[in-house]
């Protein structure tokens, strides 16, 4: 029989955490799928469980001056539910697996779980999110695109669990969400697009791009970002083709057993450019 | 090791001895005897298993009972007896939305789920609220109908 823990707070979960090496459990909706058994077996488990899901300090959602701060465990029914998330957050978070998934899911566990097809990554990235990550040792903050590195994979050390997610307040008032996928519910995605912007007399103030399930992490692309900035309608225009092929070096999706490369490319850069047409 | 967890089990409280990390599903279905649950694919995805934990629609095969301290858990066994279920069952057979009977636990319970946040769902709101229940059988049709005429004919209850 493997160990489980269910420590009554953050600090005792971190303790149990830098004593043993263990697998932290907040919704457990990927790790029961990736340790599940036959029927009335308990599932395979290889290291001690520590649940999270229930901490209280990981579940507030708050907004400061700079950012919307979500507590790791909160669960995505719960970040689809809260006034102080914005619209454009819980679409995002709505078109994600079921209802049922969605009551016990986590953002935490989507984020380090580091799927490539993870759907509230494109968001995140495109956000510039930081992660708050916490041992018992100490506090450290870490962009989004820094902590996933490849798929499944984190920089999380053994004693880290991640805390808080910091998205940055901010001005768009243009945006584009498309999650490609077999079914409306519980789809595993093909690909997905995020892309908002803010625009202010005829030009692009700010832009962001992101693209999922297209590479082994999301793709976005600062530099092709800061090239739309100041654009107006009539350059822009001209420009989106250009723009499109530069993306297309960099949107490397495989073949697998949900989708061919070639439809996934070719989606994604219709999706683009169909945001790109019609940001001005 | 083993624990003891203490849950409220169709309006019972009830304490059991077990391993943290044992599904809710089988603990019901094995330890409780209460055999309503239905395990469709034990991956989430079905919702065939699908309970109410806290008001909240969940499939329990992705549940540790361990993470249940204290939780009030509903089942199909236990919400057979109220008014709102035989509403429910009423329209069930009038629609036809019932086959090999399968997925109907889980269909009645996010029924539920989904009167209880909103007493009058749209066609679309029903759909969405049974998104995530797999029908083999009927091609959900009927079942959206059901649903449509429980809210219709349980004015009041939700």
């Amino acid at each position: 029989m493997v160990d489980s823990y269910r420590p009554i707070n953050f600090k005792e979960a971190l303790k149990l955490l830098k004593n043993n090496d263990c697998i932290l459990f907040a919704g457990g909706t990927d790790l029961m799928v990736k340790n599940k058994r036959w029927s009335g077996i308990v599932p395979s488990f290889k290291k001690p469980v520590i649940f999270i899901g229930h901490l209280k300090e990981i579940k507030g959602i708050y907004k400061d001056e700079n950012s919307l701060r979500i507590g790791s465990a909160c669960s995505l029914t719960e970040i689809a539910e809260n006034k102080n998330v914005p619209e454009f957050i819980k679409n995002v978070i709505l078109d994600m697996a079921s209802p049922a998934t969605r009551n016990i899911a986590t953002i935490g566990g989507n984020i380090c779980n580091a799927s490539p097809a993870g759907d509230t990554l494109p968001l995140l990235y495109a956000l510039n999110t930081v992660l708050v990550l916490e041992s018992t040792t100490g506090e450290r903050e870490v962009p989004i695109e820094k902590f996933i590195i490849g798929p499944g994979k984190t920089i999380i050390n053994k004693d880290e669990i991640l805390k808080e997610i910091l998205i940055p307040i901010n001005n768009f008032n243009n945006f584009s969400y498309k999650k490609v996928g077999t079914r409306k519910a519980t789809a595993l995605s093909k690909l997905s697009f995020f892309g908002t912007s803010e625009t202010h007399d005829g030009a692009i103030k700010d832009i962001r791009i992101a693209f999922g399930a297209v590479a082994p992490t999301v793709v976005r692309a600062k530099d092709l970002e800061n090239k739309l900035k100041g654009i107006d309608k009539y350059n822009l225009a001209n420009m989106i083709t250009k723009i499109s092929n530069e993306y297309s070096k960099l949107i490397n999706p495989i073949d697998d057993q949900r989708s061919i490369a070639k439809y996934r490319k070719k989606v994604s850069l219709n999706l683009l450019e169909k945001f790109l047409r019609e940001v001005l | 090791m083993k624990k003891v967890i203490n849950l409220i089990l169709n309006n019972k409280s009830v304490s059991i001895e077990i391993d943290p990390l044992r599904r809710l599903l089988d603990v019901l279905r094995e330890d409780f005897e209460l055999t309503g649950v239905k395990e469709g694919c034990g991956e989430g995805e079905c919702g065939a298993c699908s309970v109410l934990i806290n008001g909240r629609l969940i499939n329990s095969c992705m549940v540790p009972i361990g993470t249940l301290e204290g939780a009030e858990v509903l089942t199909i066994d236990g919400f057979k007896s109220t008014e709102k279920y035989k509403v429910l069952e009423e329209c069930f057979k009038e629609a036809g939305s019932v086959q090999c009977g399968f997925c109907t636990p889980g269909m009645i319970m996010a029924s539920e789920a989904l009167l209880r946040k909103n007493p009058k769902p749209s066609e679309e709101e029903i759909r969405e609220g049974v998104s995530g229940n797999l029908c083999r059988c009927t091609g959900y049709n009927m079942i959206i109908d059901a649903i449509m005429l429980a809210a219709k004919r349980g004015e009041g209850l939700w």
